[in-house]
Parts: structure tokens; C-alpha cells; sequence
């Protein structure tokens, strides 16, 4: 054999043994240095979490009484998946389906398809998971037809049933506290990566209220069944399972009847202020605690079922939620509806002109109408005029003092070329009641209102100087009229400036500024305390469904309103003084519990839709019993008339509910509160066996 | 007397078996013994499931071997000098097979590849893999003709050889099966080499392989599904649903072995047949996931130890014939293991090669044990 032979069978055997080598180094990177990512990209890819969703906690009044808890529902998925493999893609199983649930087959269709599959126009209802997994479709299926799915597996390939919790919102007691309670939905993708909280996909999480806000405790802790599945995702065996653990319960300061009432009371005088004339298109209104800032009841208008949201919202219902024509049912007008607070604003002016040196105790002449430059300004809500003490001129309500103090400690700081110190009495009395700054209430969503002093004057001058200045070719064409133009000019070149009109309509609560119903109930409570401006608080206590309070919220103080214990006690007269001789007087003049309060009627600039003008805005802002109060109560109705004539009288209805009020006579026993005031201690929750009141 | 007759008889049928390469021998073994609970493995759990019976394959494999070693044993009967005087009958069989195999209503197809002639009671034969030892032992046949002591094979000899050759390679390309053709023209290729054929042709043979190649993806003679598995090898990402799949779950699966595996029979990628073919093709993700990087790389020692004794039969024997023989059966065990484990392990594009003495497959298996029966056949006679 040649040499050549020899040496290339040699080339042969490096050549084979290098091949060995090969693959013994690869076969080392791929098992031992690579090896803990490849036993974690087998393990995503063998095994699946099959979640349990917990059961959510509930939420109770401060009687235990449930106001939303989870109930047993079963629902009914379809998978897709299986369905890829039948003829018609399933068609035939999904009209059974549709037959059995008594759901129109278009629609069950809607339900089942991916949101990408199907024409934008037509997608409310579509499915925003994977087809991978199962599509719920109906969660309220009956025992029958869950029976009827799972006992005939070969009518119904792909389909499943499987007991679920359903949020539910019973109204035990007649209360809706939609805005309150607020609704759950399924997590979203910005719940999914912009959360601390480890989500899964098929977990309904609070959207908006108390849902939202406490939703860390209510939430639980699914159970987490890991199973081994093969390619065809048929399960080999389980790995490991833990149990759901049921959420936390919360208490509310809530009284679900006075809640109830609190929500009639404001409907009827909706009502009532339709009848009169009024548009009444929203209102609000509130029960505080006085000694502790907790919300007792807290009322919107209009309202919506939050049992529509897990039954399935229909286009018609979700659009109406947030339709103007519908008044926009899920704006909670308590806590972020803002407007004019009006003469209920001038519980603030008295302090503030306290602040200035005026003084409470004397007289002040109340013309019927005052001009300063060329404008002309009059008195709205009384008649009577002429010289008066500070507090007939609360009770009646005489605008014209208060122009005139605003005008002279306008001119006082400056007037037109401000000093460079202004005192701003007004302004800074505001800001330490609390107007301009979200009280902080324990809900996720709140207005802050708009304190229109000088700092937000020279803002909003910045943010429209271009529009005044341009104003010629940027209004619309019916605005521009020779008196328009003319102030466009002047806002043009110093609109920064507080103008006379600006300081005598903030005087009366009118002008920019802007109040919710939440920071009223927060000023007139403060006063009513003696001057402790809280923090208001829904919730009272996070406690486990065994019992064991894991937290009790305590009452919080944002700040002590700027009133010297003179100007409380003037105060304290001159409201008293409405409620008997004042504007409120004939709502109130012979209630027998003491009543303070103040009307406030909010002149409102701008049209309605239909081109009519808006009517005002009614107040009435109240605490009682005057003596010793415990109560505040604030009522609001937009564009519901005069301020004693709509809220005043839906306040008395609420207090007739709080002090077992029918017609003259007091009954204790029938108060929401036999004992006069909010209970102390934590109510015990027995959800099994809530104890069901009717109002 | 009967005893002692029956005694001498044994004696003499085993005679051979004594001189056996005893590390050969004890590599073979040990690897048909690793095959044996690999293919198990990979089977039974999956078959407890459908509830089938869980040792349906693991019977089938023990039988294989059986039969295979019986042919191993006869192969090393009879002197493999005497052999060459029936190799052109061997060749003729092996092509007629290939015929066979491709002729309507005898062959069946499965998998796309016209590969197998279904026989009797379920078996079924590969004529490829038989006609690898008739390519083998054609060759060698011609390329020694000159019987190298003298001189090397001419020009004209590698020309007849490669003629030769081409028919058969042929015949299996038809199929298509494009890895078997792809190792035994790589195996030719080696033989030419160690024929001591002149260098050119080598070099030649290696530029003619580039070209064709080349060629046959631009022309589109190579059908789409090889192309895509040929990209999926480049980037794994191009086919994800299919190769590109089941590389992905090849990698994860030994990968996720690690060191010393998930332990015989718990794979969970094995057992959940993430892998496809698991019992042939892609046996050696079980051995990974299993066994871990203890057992594989045993199994690769193995390899290494079998084509080492191998090689040095080679060596040994001054017969040119035999040793060309011994180094077209070493190249094409080497071959298809590199292939068959590389795939495996994302170093190789995907082909369906079975892995010598450890996949499942009869016709496999029994070509494997004639190969080593020819290498205990050369090293018996060459003491």
C-alpha cells in the first residue's frame, strides 16, 4: 500500500475524531453552560398555569351589610381551538351553543372572534385574548345548561362550563353607590406591565371607586394549579397547586340605608326642580361625618346598575355611560363634577373679611343694586335691602355687602396696577379652605376645583394670550361682536391682571371659581367642628374574611380652616340664622331638629345644547344639629333653580332619614344612627347570611 | 460421544467470536444496550398513554438486534476475500432493491420519501440502507483491483468506481432521500482518498460537490421542504412551525438534561413528545434530556472508542480491499452519527438519518451489525 494511502487514512482519522470533539463541545455548551436557560425554555414550554381566580372581598357598610360581593356564576368558554379542526369551523356547535343560552348566533359570533378579526365598526364584543385560550362567553349560564354542555361532550366539542365568581352589587338595603362602590373588570394590558402587582390574564381587577382604590386587599390570591402538558396540550400530570386565597372584606363609613336615602332624596329633588322648570340635568350629594371627615352617604345623579357591567355591557349601555344626551351616568358629580359655589361660597367670605378687619358685628348697608365703573351689580337670591346686620345679611343672603367688600380690598391691593405684596384676603382664606386642592378622599378619581387667584390668572393668561390677541381671525364669526372685541383687546395686552369684577364675583362665590360638592362638605364640616378641615374617608377598615382587622383607617386632618373662634362663632349664628329667618327659612324655619346651613344659587355662564340658557345651579350646604352638630350634609343640583327651593329641601329629606324625622315629630328609634351619631366599632360580616333591611 | 461432538461443533461455530476485536465488540454492545433503553424510553410512556402496549417498540428493537447480530455473525463466517467474488452479486441486489423500492405498488411512501417495501407481519425493509454495504463493499472492490501493493488505482479506476457508485446514489436520490445520499457520497469521497488514488481527484470530487450543490438550490432540483430546512438551520427563526420547530425543541430538550439529566423515563420534554421522531431521527434528545451530559457524552465516547478499535483494523491490514472496506463502514457510521447527533444538537441542518446502533428501524439496524461483522471479518482475518 502506497504512502499515500497510509497518510490520508491518518487525514481520515484526525478528521473523525475531530468530529467527536465537535459534538462533545457542543454537546458541553448546550447542557452545561447553557444548560439553566434551556431547563427554563422547556419548563415555559411544558408547563401551563391554570389560575383560579380568587374570590374577591367584599364590600360592606358600617353595619357589615354587603354592598358588593362575590356570587357563584358559571360560566360558558368556547375554544377556538378545537373548533379549527371541525367543518364550518364549528358553526354547527356555536348555533347549538347560541340555541342553549338563548343568545342570537350573530352575536355569540361577535363574542367568540378575536377584536383583529372582525370589521372595526362591528367589534363591541369581541374577544380580547389569544385564541389559545378559552373565550368566555356567558358567565350567568343556568345549572341546566352547564349540565346539558358538560353532559353531552359530542354536541358540544370545545365548549366548556365552569363555576366562576361574579361581582355583584345586591343593593340589600336599596342603595345604588355606583360612583362609590365603583365596578371590576378584566385586567388590561396596562394593568398587566404597569403594576406592582403580579396579575393574570383571566383576573377581574377594580376599574374605577372603591373597587379600584382598594384593590391590593380586595384582590386575594389566585390558585395557581402548574400542570405538564405534552405538544397536543393534553395534560401529563400536575406539578404543583395552591389553593386561591379570598380576599380582604372592606368596611365602608357608608350606612347602606342612609346611603339610600341619601340617593332618593337627591332623585326627588331632581325631580321637584324639573317640575318647578328647571333642567336639573346632575347633582350631588353628601353626608359627612363631622367629628371625623368619614362619607356616610354619598349620592350622584343620574346613576347607573353596576350589575351591568359582569352581565355583559351591550353598546347601547356603554355609550350611555358616558353620553351628554344621557348626562353622562358614570361621572360621580360628588367628588368631580365642579362648579360656582355661589353664596354658599360666602362662609369663606366671612372669614376672609374677618382677616381683613371688617367687622362680624356690624352693621352694612345691602342696596338692591351697586355699580362700580360702568357696570352694574345686583342682588340675586333676596329683595330686601338697606342697612343690616353681617348676619341678616348671610341669612338673607345680600350679595351687594360682599361686592363691596371685594371692590375695596381689590382696590386696596392695588387695584388695577397690583401692589407687589397684595393681602389678597380672599384668595388666601380660599386656598386654606381647601378650594383649588383635591381633599385627598380614598377614591381614585377627584376634581380639584379652581381657585382663580392670581398665580392662575397669569397661567391662563399665558395659556390664551393668543387667542385674544388674534381674536379677529380666530373667533367664531357669531362672536364677533363690537363689546366681545373690545374685551378681546383688552385681555390681549393685560389680561393677567384680577380685574374689579374678578375680585366683587369671587366675594360671592361666582366668577372662575369652582368648588366639587366633596370640598363644600369639607368646609362646612370644619366649620361645624370647630375648624378641622379632614381628609374625607370612604373606607373604615381593611379586615380578613376571618375577622382580624388587617388595617383601620384612622381619621386624617388636612388642616385647620384660617376662622378665629370669633368668626366661628359668627358663623355658627349666621347659619343657624338662614335656616330660621333666611333663605331656608321655609324649608327649615320649623323643622324640629336645629339646622345651619347655606343656599347658594350659582349663575351659570354658557348654553345648553339646545340653545337655551343654563339655569343656576342650586346649593345648600348645611350641619346640624345646629347645637351639637354631628352631621353635614351637601346637596347639589345643576342647573336646579334656587338654592332653597330644590337642594334645601332634598337636604331635609336626608335629615329626615338620619333623625327619624316624619313631618314635626322626632322618632330615635327610626334615625339611622339610634345613638345620634356613626358607629365606633367594626361591624361583624356574615356574608353568607347577610342581614337584608329594606329602607 | 454426542456431547463431545456437540461441544466441538460450538466450538468451532464460535471460534471466531473469540477472535473478535473484544473493544469493539464491547463498544458495539454497550451502545445497542444504550439504544435498547433509549428507545424504550422514548416510547414507552407515550404508548402507556394511547394504551398501547408500552414495550411494542422495545420488542421490536430487541428482535432487530437479534437478527442483526445473527447477520453480523454470518457476515464474519466466511473469509471476506472470498466475499469479493460475490460482491458484484451483492451490488446487484442492492440496486435491485433500489428499483424495487422506487417501482409503483411495491414501495410505500411515507414521510414524502419513497424508502420502504412493506413485507409481512408489519415489517417493513429499507433498501437504502442495505445498498450502502453493496456501495461500500462495489468500491472497494474496484478501487483494490490493482490490490495497492503494486500501485494505486488509476484514473480510469476511480472513473469505474465512481460509475459504479453513481448508480445506486442515484437510485437513492430518487427517493428522495438526500441525506443517505449526502454521507455515502462523503463516504466515496473518503474511500477515493485512503485508496491512494491520485490527489486530484479529491480535491476535484470536494469542487464537484460545491458546484452541484450550489446548482442543484439555484436550478430547484433540491425541493422546497430541504431548502427550508436548510434555512431554518442558518436561522432557526425562518420556519419556526416546522424544522425550525423542531430544532428549537431538539436544543431545549438537551439542553434542559443538563449535567446529569432528568433521569431515565422522566423526561418531560421526551414525554410529552415535544421532539418528533423521537425514537429515531431525533433519539439522541432523549440520551440528552435523560441522561444529561454524563451519559451523552458516554454515549459519544463510545462512538469514539468504536471508530478508534475500527480504525486500527484499518491500519492493521495489509490487504488494501479490506481495508477500504473497514474505512467506507467507519465513514459511513461516523457520517451519519455526526448527522443524526449534530442535528440533534443544531450543528447540522435536518435530515432523517438514523443513528448507527441506537436509533429504532430494522433495516438500519441490520446494515449497522453487517458493518461491524465486516470489520470483525477484516480483523479476524488480518491476525
Amino acid at each position: 500500500m502506497s504512502q499515500r494511502s497510509r497518510l490520508n487514512l491518518i487525514v481520515v482519522q484526525i478528521l473523525i475524531l475531530s468530529l467527536v470533539l465537535a459534538m462533545l463541545g457542543r454537546l458541553f455548551y448546550l447542557q452545561v453552560s447553557a444548560g439553566l436557560k434551556y431547563q427554563n425554555a422547556a419548563l415555559s414550554i411544558q408547563s401551563r398555569d391554570i389560575v383560579t381566580p380568587a374570590i374577591r372581598g367584599a364590600i360592606v357598610d358600617d353595619t357589615g351589610l354587603p354592598m358588593a360581593m362575590d356570587r357563584p356564576g358559571m360560566v360558558i368558554t368556547v375554544d377556538r381551538s378545537v373548533f379549527g379542526k371541525m367543518p364550518n369551523k364549528g358553526q354547527a356547535v356555536l348555533e347549538r351553543v347560541a340555541k342553549l343560552l338563548g343568545i342570537g348566533y350573530s352575536d355569540l359570533y361577535t363574542r367568540t372572534r378575536l377584536c383583529g378579526e372582525i370589521a372595526f365598526a362591528k367589534r363591541v364584543g369581541c374577544w380580547n385574548g389569544t385564541l389559545y385560550q378559552p373565550i368566555p362567553v356567558t358567565k350567568e349560564a343556568t345549572e341546566v345548561q352547564a349540565l346539558k354542555i358538560l353532559e353531552n361532550p359530542d354536541l358540544y366539542p370545545g365548549i366548556n362550563a365552569t363555576p366562576v365568581p361574579i361581582r355583584s352589587y345586591p343593593t340589600l338595603a336599596g342603595e345604588n353607590a355606583a360612583h362609590v362602590l365603583g365596578y371590576v373588570g378584566s385586567v388590561t394590558a396596562a394593568d398587566l406591565t404597569n403594576s406592582t402587582k403580579q396579575y393574570y390574564l383571566n383576573e377581574t381587577v377594580g376599574k374605577t371607586g372603591l373597587e379600584a382604590q382598594y384593590d391590593q386587599f380586595l384582590q386575594g390570591t389566585p390558585g395557581i394549579k402548574t400542570v405538564i402538558v405534552d405538544r397536543t396540550e393534553n395534560i401529563t400530570r400536575t406539578a404543583t397547586t395552591t389553593a386561591p386565597v379570598t380576599g380582604n372584606n372592606v368596611v365602608t363609613n357608608i350606612n347602606a340605608k342612609l346611603q339610600a336615602a341619601t340617593e332618593q332624596a337627591l332623585t326627588s329633588a331632581v325631580s321637584s326642580a324639573r317640575a318647578q322648570g328647571n333642567r336639573a340635568d346632575s347633582g350631588a350629594a353628601i353626608v359627612m361625618d363631622v367629628h371625623t371627615g368619614r362619607i356616610l352617604a354619598m349620592a350622584s345623579y343620574p346613576t347607573y346598575d353596576p350589575n351591568i357591567w359582569q352581565k355583559g355591557l351591550t353598546t347601547a349601555q356603554a355609550q350611555a355611560l358616558f353620553s351628554e344626551a344621557d348626562g353622562v351616568p358614570a361621572l360621580s358629580r360628588a367628588t368631580d363634577g365642579t362648579y360656582a359655589p355661589a353664596s354658599a361660597f360666602k362662609a369663606l367670605s366671612v372669614v376672609a373679611a374677618s382677616h381683613a378687619g371688617y367687622d362680624l358685628n356690624a352693621n352694612y348697608n345691602c342696596p338692591y343694586s351697586i355699580t362700580f365703573g360702568n357696570q352694574k351689580f345686583h342682588n340675586d337670591d333676596t329683595k330686601v335691602s338697606g342697612s343690616m346686620s353681617l348676619q341678616r345679611a348671610i341669612a338673607v343672603s345680600c350679595d351687594t355687602i360682599w361686592y363691596q367688600i371685594g371692590y375695596d380690598q381689590w382696590v386696596k391691593d392695588g387695584g388695577l396696577r397690583p401692589k407687589s405684596n397684595p393681602k389678597d384676603y380672599f384668595f388666601k382664606s380660599a386656598a386654606l379652605f381647601g378650594v383649588g386642592q383635591p381633599t385627598g378622599i380614598d377614591l381614585p378619581s377627584e376634581a380639584s376645583g379652581r381657585l382663580p387667584d392670581r398665580t392662575w390668572k397669569l397661567g391662563y393668561y399665558k395659556a390664551n394670550k393668543n387667542f385674544y390677541c388674534n381674536y379677529a381671525s380666530r373667533a367664531k364669526p357669531a362672536d364677533l361682536t363690537p363689546f366681545l372685541i373690545s374685551i378681546a383687546k383688552e385681555d390681549c395686552t393685560d389680561g393677567y391682571i384680577v380685574r374689579a369684577g374678578d375680585a366683587i364675583n369671587f366675594a360671592i362665590g361666582q366668577g372662575d371659581v369652582l368648588m366639587t360638592p366633596l370640598q363644600m362638605i369639607d368646609v362646612y364640616a370644619a366649620v361645624a367642628n370647630g375648624g378641622i378641615l379632614f381628609k374625607p374617608e370612604v373606607a373604615r377598615a381593611i379586615v380578613k374574611p376571618d375577622g382580624t382587622v388587617i388595617k383601620e383607617i384612622q381619621p386624617q386632618e388636612n388642616g385647620l380652616i384660617p376662622a378665629s373662634s370669633s368668626a366661628l362663632n359668627f358663623l355658627h349664628g349666621a347659619l343657624r340664622a338662614v335656616a330660621t329667618t333666611g333663605t331656608a327659612a321655609g324649608v327649615f324655619g320649623n323643622y324640629p331638629i336645629q339646622v345651619s346651613g347655606k343656599t347658594g344659587t350659582g349663575q351659570v355662564q354658557g348654553r345648553n345644547a339646545n340653545g337655551t340658557a343654563k339655569d343656576p345651579t342650586s346649593w345648600f350646604a348645611s350641619y346640624a344639629p345646629s347645637n351639637k352638630p354631628e352631621f353635614a350634609v351637601v346637596m347639589m343640583v345643576s342647573q336646579g333653580g334656587y338654592g332653597a327651593s330644590t337642594s334645601a329641601v332634598g337636604v331635609k329629606e336626608i335629615y329626615n332619614a338620619l333623625f327619624g324625622v316624619t313631618g314635626n315629630t322626632v322618632d330615635p328609634t327610626k334615625a339611622i344612627f339610634p345613638k345620634g351619631s356613626p358607629p365606633t366599632t367594626l361591624p361583624r360580616i356574615d356574608l353568607r347570611n347577610p342581614a337584608v333591611k329594606t329602607p | 460421544m454426542t456431547t463431545y461432538r456437540t461441544a466441538s461443533r460450538s466450538q468451532h461455530l464460535f471460534r471466531n467470536v473469540s477472535r473478535y476485536d473484544r473493544w469493539l465488540t464491547f463498544a458495539t454492545f454497550a451502545l445497542l444496550s444504550f439504544g435498547t433503553v433509549l428507545v424504550y424510553a422514548a416510547t414507552k410512556n407515550w404508548f402507556a398513554a394511547q394504551h398501547l402496549d408500552p414495550q411494542y417498540y422495545l420488542k421490536r428493537h430487541i428482535i432487530n438486534i437479534v437478527i442483526g447480530l445473527a447477520l453480523a455473525y454470518g457476515t464474519t463466517l466466511v473469509d471476506y476475500r472470498l466475499l469479493r467474488a460475490y460482491t458484484p452479486i451483492v451490488w446487484g441486489l442492492g440496486v435491485l432493491g433500489l428499483i424495487a423500492v422506487l417501482t409503483p405498488g411495491v414501495g410505500s411512501t411515507i414521510n414524502g420519501a419513497k424508502a420502504w417495501i412493506a413485507l409481512p407481519g408489519g415489517f417493513s425493509i429499507q433498501p437504502a440502507e442495505l445498498a450502502k454495504i453493496s456501495i461500500i463493499l462495489g468500491i472497494s472492490l474496484i478501487l483494490a483491483e490493482r490490490n495497492g501493493a503494486t500501485s494505486d488505482p488509476t484514473d480510469r479506476d476511480v472513473l469505474r468506481a465512481l460509475t459504479v457508485a453513481a448508480v445506486p446514489i442515484l437510485l437513492i436520490m430518487l427517493q428522495p432521500d438526500l441525506g443517505t445520499t449526502l454521507i455515502i457520497s462523503a463516504a466515496i469521497v473518503i474511500m477515493i482518498a485512503v485508496s491512494g488514488a491520485p490527489t486530484r481527484w479529491i480535491v476535484g470530487l470536494l469542487i464537484v460537490a460545491a458546484l452541484g450543490g450550489f446548482v442543484a438550490v439555484k436550478a430547484g432540483v433540491v425541493s422546497q421542504y430541504q431548502i427550508k430546512r436548510l434555512q431554518s438551520f442558518v436561522d432557526p427563526n425562518a420556519d419556526p412551525q416546522q424544522s425550525g420547530y423542531q430544532l428549537r425543541q431538539a436544543r431545549i430538550t438537551i439542553g434542559s438534561g443538563g449535567i446529569l439529566g432528568r433521569g431515565l423515563f422522566n423526561g418531560p420534554q421526551t414525554n410529552g413528545r415535544f421532539v418528533p421522531e423521537q425514537q429515531t431521527d431525533f433519539i439522541f434528545t432523549v440520551a440528552g434530556e435523560e441522561t444529561g451530559f454524563v451519559g451523552s457524552g458516554l454515549m459519544l465516547l463510545l462512538f469514539g472508542l468504536f471508530f478508534w478499535r475500527a480504525f486500527l483494523i484499518a491500519q492493521r491490514t495489509n490487504d488494501l480491499f479490506g481495508r477500504l472496506v473497514c474505512v467506507g463502514v467507519i465513514a459511513w457510521f461516523a457520517l451519519q452519527a455526526f448527522e443524526n447527533i449534530g442535528m440533534s444538537l443544531g450543528l447540522m441542518p435536518m435530515t432523517g438519518v438514523p443513528l448507527p446502533f441506537i436509533s429504532y428501524g430494522g433495516s438500519s439496524m441490520f446494515a449497522t451489525l453487517i458493518g461491524f461483522g465486516l470489520l470483525q471479518n477484516v480483523h479476524v482475518r488480518s491476525r
